[in-house]
């Protein structure tokens, strides 16, 4: 087999030829390689706008008092960089891309189960997106409710909030047809020999975030519907002054959203997993641990909607129940952490580019995770409730979790999507300035919540000015590292040395492939009779091998 | 090796397991969908259970179960529709599923009798006559003052969940005149592949071969002037014209229209037989 | 592998019509049990007959019945969602 690769290399799938021109081969390709970088440069367009966003928020916050917008203006700007992080970033996020390129070359497959719907969802994703957008610029003001739309407000306010919602609805119908399509590939399309406890530890993640996509999402569609429904039908279910209970879209909100954090982390802690292994050049430890953890997330995950609710007048027994089941989600969390860190334990670490966003992952979303405990204590909760404690604590579960592992992500796997290498050295400095950027621009609100800075809130009293001072520093630092990290990532997609099939030493089966890998994935279906994180033949490799540059070796042949 | 990668190549996949477990995950999203409704119901009846007695007054339980025959009907044609054609009885199947469409036809057009008489009588949501009338029926004395929001929110729930399910029941209409429209047409099956690669034909040739092995056709042995290499044929499948095809999307949309009735079994007693 | 697993079961046109009477019986029983006053066990009377009865289309027209364990499981597993956000929300509305 390697013989016959060694004679003709096949085709990469950007080299084959498409049935139509220019860019309609990409946006018409049911090839889930493409459809993935379809998604990528889609999904990190809006985190370029979101980021933005974000950046005029903190402008606006550096000093006490108004700097450079209205009120209203940042009240929408809040929003707006909500609805776009959420919806339109972290929610397709890690699946929609890496389930789609790396997923089914992880299993030995040739594509997902249906190439077509797969198409579909991410053409969802755009006009979704599309449709946000275009609400912005439709009402007679710009969107200003936060992006948890919260009712009667959805329905009073005169910003186009029914088109906004929409959207959203579009959006998730999006999500649930990425869910569908993967559940079915990894029950359907799984290589010889590769059982279930021989799947990657990204493929179960994937697998767990497909079954919250699938459980979760249409109940927040419904609930989106519903906002319409008041807004033009004359319905009152929320609305209280038409005999509605807003309590209830803030119950069926969270039914959805808060299983929709677990669809953001879990990608991301499988994306860990993954690395981990790879560059200890061990087993990961406790594999079958990490993969049910990764279930029972997911399961948990639906029990504690109403922490979010501990201040909104639900019924005290309410709240109490879901303070206690809150405290069972850190346990498989835990569960993953520990084996991450024994698998560290007398591995031969290698502290590659990937890596550093792998090991700052557990770093960061352990601080995040530990004051979500925090938050989710209910005597803590109603004095730090709505204040930027939470704000820091999301941004360090979203944003230190899935953001860390999404770009640790697309460093682990470039080589293998694009066939080229970016320089590392740079791609570690970047990582450095975004670390420590991350940590001055979110730490500081932790401490301002603590001291009763509320979140959301345009103007604050002297004595937070400090932290507020910082945090706006840090943002600058993050953005920089940010946009260098980019501009690396770019540079090497154009100008980078070409890249090795397995130039990490990767286990798992997508390093089996050629970089990039060609239209049809296996010249013949791979069999497996192995674990995925089996090192052996690699060591051997490695070791029967003179120089462990061999690399460099092959490049000048 | 090269020929070996080709067979392989045009080795078709159809896995109609994965078609069915793919459908059941949309019907699991279309439960969820209707359940936040669903848990809206069950919030307000158990806080409302006067106010949505009196509310549940004014449906026809007599239509209401009338539609349920309906649909229980049509969910028995469209099981039998799968079937026929599970038996190669295709003229028995299109008859079936024409039935089945008609069914639903009916139950829109009761749907819409009863709407009509409904919002004829400006009983609707955000409808002032439904206001004022619910507030005679405080001043009555049928409905305690505290349970007067109940009757609106039974009005809501009503007009969106039979609203929604009405939507379903056409999108099912819609889904099922295709599958009518397919098993119609003349049944040959047509396929087309383009899987090749240049250097793997080289000294290769293309061989049609029926399930013994037994070659029907070969072509000429391809040389380097092939450029690339298309095949296309079409052929009447085995038996009695009925394609695998037909009967995994046949049976999807059978799943689906089950799921409707599925809904309607709920609907029916919790809105029209409360009173 | 294909063809194993796409093997249809054959169900008699019998047992469907058997199974559409039940349903009709059934439906009939919901109606003339909703005119007797029962107060409260009106309702879980109602929702048992409805359950018995979805059970009936799902196992036999939608074919659950002959269907692997897979399709089992995540029936269940959708069952126990519906099951759980109902009750958790319960817990808030009912002790309001």
């Amino acid at each position: 087999m390697s013989q016959a690769t060694a004679q003709n290399i096949p085709l990469s799938f950007y080299e084959e030829k498409s049935a139509y021109p220019g860019i309609f081969a990409w946006i018409f390709s049911t090839d889930h390689k493409r459809i993935g970088l379809l998604y990528m440069f889609t999904i990190l367009s809006f985190f370029l706008f979101g980021m933005s966003m974000g950046f005029l928020i903190r402008l606006e916050k550096m000093f006490p008092g108004g700097q450079f917008f209205q009120p209203a203006t940042y009240n929408a700007l809040f929003t707006i960089h909500g609805v776009v992080m959420i919806f339109l970033f972290v929610i397709p996020g890690i699946p929609a891309v890496f389930g789609n390129f790396i997923l089914p070359i992880q299993l030995g497959a040739e594509d997902v189960a249906f190439p077509r719907l797969n198409l579909l969802s991410w053409w969802l994703l755009v006009i979704g997106a599309l449709v946000i957008f275009l609400s912005l610029f439709t009402g007679s003001k710009l969107p200003d409710t936060g992006w948890t739309f919260y009712a009667p407000y959805n329905t009073i306010t005169t910003a186009n909030i029914p088109m906004a919602v929409f959207g959203a609805f579009l959006v998730g119908f999006s999500s649930i047809l990425t869910g569908l399509n993967f559940i079915t590939t990894v029950h359907r399309l799984r290589a010889k020999g590769m059982t279930f406890f021989r799947m990657p530890l990204f493929a179960w993640s994937i697998y767990a975030t497909a079954w919250i996509q699938i459980l979760a999402t249409p109940v927040v569609g419904i609930t989106l519907l519903l906002v319409i429904a008041e807004r033009f039908l004359g319905v009152g279910v929320f609305n209280p002054s038409k005999s509605g209970d807003p309590l209830m879209y803030q119950h069926l909100f969270w039914i959805y959203s808060h299983p929709a954090v677990y669809i953001m982390v879990l990608p991301a802690m499988g994306i860990v997993s993954d690395i981990i292994p790879t560059f200890c050049k061990k087993p990961i430890f406790g594999y079958k641990a990490i993969a049910f953890s990764s279930m029972s997330i997911a399961f948990i995950g639906y029990l504690v909607w109403g922490h979010h609710m501990f201040t909104s007048g639900m019924a005290d027994l309410a709240r109490v129940v879901f303070s206690f089941l809150t405290f069972f989600v850190a346990v498989p969390t835990a569960i993953k952490i520990f084996n991450w860190t024994a698998t560290l334990y007398k591995g031969s670490i290698e502290l590659r580019a990937p890596m550093l966003f792998a090991l700052s992952f557990i770093f960061l979303f352990s601080i995040g995770g530990l004051t979500g405990v925090m938050l989710g204590t209910l005597n803590l909760d109603l004095h730090l409730h709505d204040t930027s404690f939470v704000v820091a604590h999301f941004h360090y579960t979203i944003f230190g979790g899935f953001g860390f592992a999404l770009f640790g992500g697309i460093h682990y796997w470039f080589p293998k999507m694009f066939g080229k290498m970016y320089n590392e050295t740079r791609a570690k400095w970047a990582w450095l300035l975004l670390f420590i950027g991350f940590n001055m621009t979110y730490f500081p609100l932790f401490l301002a919540g603590l001291e009763g800075m509320p979140r959301r809130y345009y103007d604050y009293l002297p004595k937070f000015a400090p932290y507020h001072f910082w945090s706006t520093i840090g943002s600058w630092i993050m953005i920089s590292g940010i946009l260098f990290m980019f501009g690396n990532l770019l540079h090497g997609l154009l100008r980078g040395e070409k890249a090795d099939d397995n130039p990490w030493g990767g286990s798992t089966l997508e390093w089996q492939v050629p970089s990039p890998p060609p239209l049809v994935n296996f010249t013949t279906p791979p069999v497996v009779n192995k674990d995925p994180y089996d090192f052996s033949d690699i060591l051997k490799k490695r070791n029967s091998s003179p120089t462990p540059q061999d690399q460099e070796d092959k490049g000048g042949q | 090796m090269s020929a070996h990668a080709a067979e392989l190549a045009v080795h078709e996949h159809k896995d109609y397991t994965g078609a069915k477990i793919g459908m059941w995950m949309f019907l699991f999203t279309e439960v969820l969908l209707f359940g936040g409704l669903f848990l809206l119901y069950a919030v307000y009846r158990a806080e409302y259970p006067q106010g949505f007695h009196q509310g549940g007054l004014h449906l026809d339980v007599f239509l209401g179960a009338i539609n349920t025959i309906i649909l229980l009907t049509s969910s028995l044609t469209m099981a039998l529709s799968i079937a026929a054609i599970q038996r190669g009885q295709k003229g028995l199947a299109i008859f079936f599923l024409s039935f089945t469409i008609l069914c639903g036809a009916t139950f829109m057009v009761n749907k819409y009798f009863e709407w009509s008489k409904k919002i004829h009588h400006k009983i609707y949501p955000g409808s002032e006559a439904l206001a004022k009338y619910v507030d005679n029926m405080v001043e009555e004395g049928k409905v305690p003052p505290q349970q007067k929001s109940g009757v609106l929110l039974f009005f809501s729930l009503y007009y969106l969940m039979t609203g929604l399910h009405g939507l379903h029941v056409l999108v099912g209409m819609i889904a099922m005149a295709f599958i009518l429209r397919k098993l119609l047409k003349q049944p040959f099956v047509h396929h087309r592949w383009n899987p090749f690669q240049k250097q793997e034909l080289q000294g290769c040739r293309l061989v049609l071969e029926d399930p013994n092995g037994q070659t029907i056709w070969k072509s000429e042995t391809f040389d380097e002037t092939v450029k690339h290499v298309d095949v296309e044929f079409q052929y009447y499948p085995a038996p009695k014209h009925v394609h695998p095809d037909d009967y995994v999307a046949l049976e999807n949309t059978g799943l689906y229209w089950h799921l409707v009735d599925l809904i309607w079994i709920f609907l029916f007693p919790l809105f029209y037989l409360i009173s | 592998m294909e063809h194993h697993d796409n093997q249809q079961h054959l169900i008699s046109y019998g047992t469907y019509i058997t199974v559409w009477l039940s349903l009709l019986i059934l439906t009939g029983l919901t109606v003339a049990v909703a005119g007797v006053h029962l107060g409260k066990y009106n309702v879980f009377i109602a929702l048992l007959v409805a359950a018995f009865k979805s059970s009936l289309v799902l196992l036999y027209f939608m074919h659950l019945r002959y269907e692997n364990r897979l399709f089992h499981a995540m029936f269940l597993v959708v069952l126990f969602t519906i099951t759980v956000i109902v009750a958790l929300t319960y817990v808030d509305t009912l002790a309001r």
